[in-house]
């Protein structure tokens, strides 16, 4: 049977554990707020830059941008957004097993698969796997500036136009609420054509200055960097809320854990007091 | 008098909001001032101040490039958040690319870091653990 002495030790390292992971839950707690609140800040980009690409759509069919041609998908390129630090339960777990599934899927049907990648997380996995990646972004912290895509982005999209990829599909937490948190793929080239109800088609056009291609090519590299920095922040507040609960769950663990082992101690105590008492009523009875 | 709805936003934020009786931008090919009833337009901004200007007042939002795009009673102003050029994002793209190659080269170091950050870490809490002992002791 255990001694009380490293009975002892055990609870003194847990509650010392316990105490790690209270504190992280709460700076969790306290990250949520903000995270939540970037990630409602950027949508109205966006929804903008959509509107506005609708229009164009609308407006000027003539113009077929490489963005929006169905190609026969030979390459696809995942685009993983993950967090850079751990702890924070299953949540990049969940993630990789999704993509590793679809990804296996296409490589069986011959598909060429690729990677680009945000997040630490991603890039030690992904990275170990041994697939090809194109670009990578790692540490955006707590507050991500969309500058920090701007390259990464540009290698993907540089990449499509000169058809070394047909397909690129980006890979996110979804955030739901706080208590869950869904992984999801979601196309975004070829972009899906949404017909505006506002505006009848070809009945107007826009002036433009200079030229519809530039401006077109512009707006469209805005737009998929919008989403990608949109799928970023929303992987944010998703982290903070998926920290907070592994965080919580830990806790209470260390507490039952704690309950135990004090059972456990005063058990070990008790029996040690017991065979002590009987040692000496023993000795008494012989002498 | 009609007004304008204004919409000034940029990736990370909504700057502005709201209605307006002119709006003055920098376009990539000269200044421009929009009032209510313009014809639709689209056009690059340049980096400079955009003013908002309702009855006596004016607001200056400063606008480091982006789109303009002009409907009769609206007008969206999607600021970019950095300086763009395409030589400045070219270079960017490259150094995201060789990020992603260095990583691939020294591979096993990075994870032999991340042991080692965690054999520090247990190593740290056993520390910690053995001095609270002693000091109840």
């Amino acid at each position: 049977m255990a001694n009380t002495k490293e009975v002892r030790k055990q609870i003194a390292s847990i509650k010392s554990t316990r105490k790690i992971t209270s504190a992280l839950e709460m700076v969790a707690a306290s990250k949520i707020k903000k995270t939540q609140e970037q990630m409602l800040r950027g949508r109205p980009y966006s929804e903008k830059v959509k509107d506005v690409i609708g229009h164009i759509a609308n407006s000027s069919s003539e113009y077929d941008h490489p963005f929006y041609q169905d190609r026969e998908a030979k390459t696809v390129c995942y685009v993983i957004v993950s967090s850079d630090k751990g702890l924070c339960g299953g949540l990049n777990t969940n993630l990789f097993k999704k993509v590793l599934v679809e990804a296996a899927a296409n490589k069986e049907q011959g598909v060429e698969v690729s990677f680009a990648l945000i997040g630490g997380k991603a890039v030690t996995f992904f990275g170990n796997l041994g697939g090809k990646i194109l670009s990578q972004v790692t540490k955006m912290g707590d507050k991500p500036n969309p500058e920090d895509l701007i390259g990464f982005t540009k290698v993907i999209l540089d990449e499509q136009k000169k058809n070394s990829i047909d397909k690129v599909i980006l890979c996110s937490n979804r955030f739901v609420n706080t208590m869950t948190q869904e992984p999801t793929l979601q196309q975004l080239i070829p972009l899906v054509n949404e017909t505006n109800e506002g505006l009848s088609a070809g009945q107007w056009d826009y002036i433009y200055e200079p030229e519809a291609k530039t401006l077109l090519d512009g707006l469209l590299t805005r737009y998929i960097e919008a989403l990608i920095f949109q799928a970023v922040l929303e992987n944010g507040a998703c982290e903070q809320a998926a920290k907070m609960i592994a965080m919580k769950n830990a806790t209470e663990n260390a507490g039952d854990l704690i309950k135990e082992l004090e059972l456990l101690y005063n058990n070990v105590r008790q029996a040690a007091i017991t065979q002590e008492l009987s040692e000496i009523v023993g000795g008494a009875a012989a002498v | 008098m009609s007004k304008l709805k204004v919409n000034i936003v940029s990736a990370s934020e909504e700057i502005f909001s709201g209605e307006a009786d002119m709006v003055f931008a920098t376009g990539t090919l000269g200044e421009i001032g929009v009032a209510p009833g313009h014809s639709p337009l689209l056009t690059g901004l340049l980096p400079g101040p955009v003013r908002v200007a309702s009855g006596s007042e004016e607001d200056t939002f400063f606008c480091s490039g982006g789109f303009i795009e002009v409907q009769p009673d609206v007008v969206t102003v999607l600021s970019d958040v950095a300086e763009r050029a395409d030589d400045l994002d070219e270079a960017k793209a490259l150094k995201a690319q060789e990020e992603a190659e260095q990583e691939l080269a020294n591979q096993t170091g990075d994870v032999d870091y991340a042991r080692a950050a965690a054999q520090l870490a247990e190593a740290a809490a056993r520390l910690k653990t053995i001095q609270k002992l002693r000091k109840n002791k």
